[in-house]
């Protein structure tokens, strides 16, 4: 079907973007406070969002359009090690239930906004929160560019699968809109268009995991002939994966869950959805509630099984001259449902992409503005000066993330995702950790970042993935006989794999550690800590929380 | 001495911000299911499915019954709302409703 454009399946989805463009426009006016102005309101809607919009947007911001399309294509391609994304976002919630309340608690008394915020405040430290916002801008716009990725297997599906930069178009439009009611909306743009988001694929989602299994002989056959299928030889000679885990790779699936499971609310876009919420047992409910979409997120990595039985082939990307693994779920709902469910389905992922691509040009807007503009550039920014900063700046994350798409290889997006998960992963110890203690010295946790940032990098670099015919970049599992510290290898021989973000974050550790054990023995300065123990428990009513949206 | 002692801002005595509870101890259960040599396995099938695969399903409501559970054991002192608030009632009011 590569061929000519599926006018049904456009119809529908068309229908639907223009729904929540209005939505999106109209959502200005939606529980609108005294003023736009201020990042309070733009960029956390107020900071009142109750349970249900917390739900609906937290769940529309961590399970975005390309781990829709994404998990099932890992699925598809390696079997069981894509399944990582179940236990990845059930230890989520257990991890993150209490520092997330502590983090509310202690932001809302002191008005932060961004996770820099919150580390300039507890630590006095410019330097160091100019590392966290740096970190936290530079993981974040790939992540954008990812969503697009989402949104453009779904356009090219439907036959838009123009060459060179006309093929881009649509994908332009798209973004263009976004972009405008973002800069509009702020906050509760993405927040009311989630509704409209979860709503469509909760109804897709049901109807493909029931349907389909049905039509291809049961759950049974199906993992039985995928596991025939994967144990073909690929493009490197051994098997292409198998439907449970290997010797091998046990450990990268453990770790490579866990290390996602941390990295995942250290995301300035995560943490912008939970400051938004209106107080402490928002959050709470909300951890308990938003497993509801790990569920959903399971089942959907099944498909990529389906899509193996059904044979289904990946289209080529006509930008690219590639052959594109994310196109295979937008592909079998293409093959297996009628065309206006299959438009139905398409714009589930495709208002999949600009939830979370709307929320998180917010939230990279509001590193910016508060932790470079304000604090370096423009020192007494007013807060309506702050605020058109703010939108300015989602703007110009926004087309950068276009730009990267259309003049760079999209597969440079996922290498540099993959790259962000474990870079984002280096703040853990500053924003994290010191939430709860302040035992860490700002040199150390400086040290640890460094050290982190540094060989993370340098082991994804050096690893390769003979499939895909790359040297760098390949891929996160590391095996650990490569682990090299200064021409030791303390594995050798082990052909075990584990995730390159764990042994980063371990290496951060061990120097925050040794480095803070010194410079307190040294007795340098450790900065000035404005939170007090007590703000960390502050709840929803209390006289001590900064009034929204005030000076 | 009836009075208490003055709070001192700088000095080992400061007040630890945390609070624990033994409760908080059922967060770690979820993490159960990251050790992958109990589950590695394609028999047992349920419905079909691969043991690998539903004993992970299974893990999705114990980690919510976990966290449920913390959450109702460890409900802070309950929020008062037969005083108004003292600051922007303007502002924080609209929230009242969710």
């Amino acid at each position: 079907m590569n061929g000519g454009l599926e006018w049904v399946e456009l119809t529908v989805f068309a229908a639907l973007f223009v729904l929540v463009t209005v939505l999106g426009f109209v959502a200005a006016r939606w529980k609108a406070g005294n003023t736009l102005d201020h990042l309070d309101e733009w960029g956390l809607g107020g900071r009142k969002f109750g349970s249900w919009i917390t739900w609906f947007l937290v769940g529309g911001d961590l399970y975005t359009a390309y781990t829709f399309v994404a998990v099932p294509a890992l699925v598809f391609g390696a079997g069981a090690l894509g399944f990582y994304a179940l236990p990845y976002t059930v230890v989520l919630y257990p991890i993150v239930f209490l520092p997330l309340v502590r983090m509310w608690s202690v932001s809302r008394v002191h008005g932060y906004v961004t996770p820099a915020d919150f580390v300039r405040g507890r630590y006095g430290s410019r330097i160091l929160a100019l590392l966290i916002a740096l970190t936290g801008i530079v993981a974040t716009m790939p992540y954008i560019a990812l969503q697009l990725v989402g949104l453009e297997a779904v356009l090219r599906t439907m036959g838009l699968n123009g060459s060179g930069l006309l093929g881009h178009l649509p994908l332009f439009i798209a973004f263009l809109i976004l972009a405008l009611y973002t800069y509009q909306s702020g906050l509760r743009a993405p927040a009311l268009i989630a509704f409209v988001k979860d709503a469509l694929i909760y109804v897709v989602i049901l109807v493909a995991v029931f349907y389909l299994p049905a039509k291809f002989g049961g759950w049974s056959s199906i993992f039985d002939r995928s596991a025939e299928l994967l144990a073909q030889p690929g493009a490197n000679g051994n098997p292409k994966g198998s439907i449970v885990l290997s010797a091998t790779n046990q450990l990268q699936y453990a770790t490579l869950a866990l290390g996602s499971a941390l990295a995942l609310f250290l995301y300035p876009h995560s943490l912008t959805g939970i400051l938004a919420s209106k107080g402490r047992r928002v959050i709470k409910r909300n951890m308990v509630a938003l497993p509801a979409y790990s569920l959903l997120l399971g089942l959907l990595a099944l498909l990529g099984y389906v899509a193996l039985v059904a044979g289904v082939k990946p289209i080529t990307n006509e930008a690219t001259g590639r052959a594109d693994s994310n196109t295979i779920v937008p592909e079998l709902f293409n093959q297996q449902f009628p065309s206006w469910f299959a438009g139905i389905a398409f714009a589930a992922i495709g208002i999949g992409a600009l939830v979370p691509a709307a929320i998180m040009s917010i939230a990279a807007a509001n590193l910016w503005t508060r932790n470079i503009y304000k604090e370096y550039l423009k020192k007494d920014a007013s807060p309506a000066q702050e605020a058109k900063q703010a939108k300015l700046a989602s703007l110009v994350v926004k087309f950068g993330a276009v730009a990267f798409i259309v003049f760079v290889d999209p597969q440079f997006s996922i290498d540099l995702q993959l790259i962000g998960g474990v870079m984002i992963l280096q703040t853990l110890p500053a924003v994290a950790i010191a939430l709860y203690t302040r035992w860490f010295h700002v040199w150390g946790l400086v040290a640890g970042w460094v050290v982190g940032m540094g060989w993370g990098l340098y082991l994804l670099y050096t690893i390769p993935n003979p499939a895909a015919n790359k040297a760098h970049f390949g891929g996160s599992a590391l095996t650990l006989d490569k682990i090299s510290l200064f021409g030791w290898h303390p594995f050798a021989g082990s052909s075990t794999q584990i995730y390159v973000g764990a042994v980063a974050v371990v290496a951060n550790l061990v120097v925050a550690v040794v480095v803070t054990l010194i410079a307190r023995r040294a007795r340098v300065f450790n900065g000035t800590d404005q939170t007090d123990p007590d703000d960390y428990h502050v709840d929803e009513n209390s006289d001590r929380l900064k009034p929204v949206a005030s000076h | 001495m009836p009075s208490a002692p003055p709070r001192q801002a700088d000095s080992g005595a400061r007040r630890s911000g945390l609070r624990w509870n033994a409760w908080n101890l059922l967060l770690l259960v979820p993490l159960l299911m990251l050790i992958t040599s109990w589950f590695n396995l394609d028999q047992p099938r349920l419905l079909g499915m691969p043991f690998f695969y539903w004993y992970q399903f299974a893990f999705v409501p114990v980690g919510v019954i976990c966290v449920g559970l913390v959450y109702l054991k460890t409900r802070d002192e309950p929020v008062r709302t037969d005083q108004p608030d003292r600051l922007g009632v303007d502002d924080l009011d609209e929230g009242g409703k969710a």
